[in-house]
């Protein structure tokens, strides 16, 4: 009975400071109730991270690897995707954002359609584009015939044309998330720096340059970094889109990985693929993290 | 002065017209497509001359081979997305409350690794959780698909209900713990119902990421009575001339739950899910 009033008395000091005593019933209950994340974590995290790394340990699977065209292929396209499609689609973002920020009814009746595509799955819309740039039969080249009375480009036959078109249909698909969140940090910025600004006499450019930029720089760097990693597992947009195709030309490394893995039943290559990949991902996320750090201290 | 703003109002019109057509397309491209009788699909049509809704009856009879168990799929999909979505909720939200309101002494410790696992693209742990998957005997179950979005959507749920839980005052819970609530009735009593906003709109985002959810369902799925939708229109392209105008018929059937449910919580997805990015 003693130790029940005692812990009773706990709360009050928890109040000043954190419980130092270890098995205060707070840091009890604390513990239990953080027990089912760390569950997930262990059992679908942490132990298929340490299978993967012990699946593709082999250094016989990067020699393969690298004497793989097909792969060396992929590594040039997941480049090239990362830094167009990346930086493209945050530029894009960034001057829609300034679009949206007018604040006409209709400019808000614009931006209710303009979400749609984050709102529908991604599997439809990449498939209608599949068929729409289809070189026969699709809407694209239907609409160029009658434009113009030419045949239209074979659009996903050809590995150039085809990896372009994965890259409008990354952007198509993820613009508005990156337009809305710069938005939201555009509209935190001061109404009176803008004023103040103005009254200087600043034109459109220098009231961008000067009040804007500082005022969102920031959050535009963290975005292209977090948007590098996450675009990184775009697998939908290729595997559905061109499959890879034509002949494994537009693979990048997640869709790579998963057709050695299950296309060709190599598992360690498909392992060693998305390893690769590593010395990449892991400085980004360093600096991802000590971002975030810095956010919630602030 | 008068004819400037017009000007300005034009140049803004060009964009927003431009930004219509850029987002339309493909959706107009989906409802063509559909509303097209399957002899047509080869036309080329720029727009539904003959539209029909035959396309839609076929899916709802289950009417074509690539659909004979379109309805089980149906309930699969929803299925997995509800339990996906209660399961992320409970894990987040007990991991959050012990963490910010019972400040965990190794809290911290515990966001991080949260923030980790946010940043490991998804489609790289593909392979070793399938293969894990399979170790655990939940291969080709439901189950498989659950956790692995459980999985993906906990650690973002953790980073953003936990910037809300941080600002919560704390003299309710202090009043509950001095009347001798257990912080288990804190955490019922007090937090959820304060955190509710927030809740809502992490339920809905891990409720859509299942819904969405490609890759991982198609490698634990194989069975045509297990699989969620997705799966099953992914299936048609096994042919090499699928039945285009039903499979956009059931594309658009599968997007507008999703389509719905965003909408409806617009306002909570919006300030909910880019406060996280926002804050950094």
């Amino acid at each position: 009975m003693t130790t029940v009033v005692q812990a009773q008395g706990v709360p009050q000091q928890a109040v000043a400071g954190p419980a130092r005593a270890p098995m205060s019933p707070e840091a009890l209950w604390g513990a239990m109730l953080v027990l089912p994340y760390l569950a997930v974590f262990v059992l679908f995290v942490a132990y298929p991270v340490a299978y993967g790394l012990w699946l593709g340990a082999s250094p016989a699977n990067y020699v393969r690897l690298w004497n793989d065209p097909i792969f060396v292929r992929a590594i040039v396209n997941t480049l090239v995707f990362l830094i167009i499609a990346v930086n493209l689609k945050l530029f894009l973002a960034l001057l829609l954002s300034g679009f949206f920020l007018y604040p006409y009814s209709w400019v808000r009746w614009i931006s209710f359609v303009f979400i749609l595509p984050w709102a529908i799955p991604s599997l439809v819309t990449i498939l209608s584009f599949r068929w729409m740039l289809n070189a026969e039969w699709g809407m694209i080249n239907q609409l160029i015939f009658r434009l113009t009375l030419d045949d239209g480009p074979a659009w996903l036959n050809s590995p150039t044309l085809a990896l372009s078109a994965v890259i409008v249909v990354h952007i198509w698909k993820y613009l508005p998330f990156w337009t809305l969140i710069l938005l939201a940090g555009r509209m935190a910025i001061p109404a009176e720096l803008y004023e103040s600004a103005q009254i200087d006499g600043a034109n459109r450019w220098q009231l961008f340059r000067f009040v804007t930029l500082p005022g969102i720089g920031n959050l535009y760097v963290t975005c292209t970094l977090l948007s590098t990693i996450l675009s990184l597992g775009d697998f939908n947009s290729v595997y559905l889109l061109t499959g890879g195709g034509p002949n494994d030309t537009t693979h990048v490394l997640s869709t790579l990985g998963i057709r050695y893995a299950f296309g060709l039943a190599e598992t360690g290559m498909g392992v060693a693929t998305v390893i690769v990949a590593l010395p990449l991902v892991i400085p980004l996320v360093i600096v991802m993290i000590r971002r975030f750090g810095r956010a919630v201290e602030a | 002065m008068n004819s400037r703003a017009t000007l300005k109002q034009a140049r803004l019109g060009v964009i927003g017209l431009v930004v219509l057509v850029w987002t339309l397309v493909p959706i107009y491209h989906m409802l063509v497509m559909a509303l097209t009788p399957p002899k047509e699909a080869h036309a080329g049509q720029l727009w539904p001359a003959n539209a029909t809704l035959e396309n839609f009856e076929t899916v709802f009879r289950q009417g074509h081979f690539f659909l004979h168990h379109f309805w089980i799929q149906l309930w699969n999909s929803v299925f997995v997305a509800v339990a996906a979505a209660l399961i992320t909720l409970l894990v987040a939200a007990t991991a959050v409350f012990a963490i910010s309101r019972l400040r965990l002494s190794w809290g911290s410790g515990v966001t991080t690794l949260a923030l980790l696992t946010y940043l490991i693209p998804a489609a790289f742990l593909a392979v070793p959780m399938y293969r894990t998957m399979n170790q655990y005997g939940l291969l080709n179950t439901q189950w498989a698909l659950i956790l692995s979005v459980v999985t993906f959507a906990t650690p973002y749920a953790i980073w953003v209900l936990k910037q809300y839980a941080d600002k919560l005052p704390r003299e309710l819970e202090e009043a509950a713990r001095i009347d001798g609530a257990t912080p288990l009735q804190i955490f019922r009593f007090v937090f959820v119902p304060l955190m509710a906003p927030s809740l809502v709109a992490i339920g809905t985002y891990a409720l859509l990421l299942a819904w969405n959810e490609y890759l991982y369902a198609f490698l634990m799925l194989s069975r045509e009575q297990s699989m969620t939708l997705p799966v099953a229109i992914g299936l048609f392209l096994t042919n090499d001339d699928p039945p285009w105008n039903i499979l956009m018929a059931t594309g658009i059937i599968y997007s507008l739950p999703p389509a719905a449910i965003y909408y409806a919580f617009r306002r909570y997805m919006v300030s909910g899910l880019t406060a996280g990015a926002v804050k950094a």
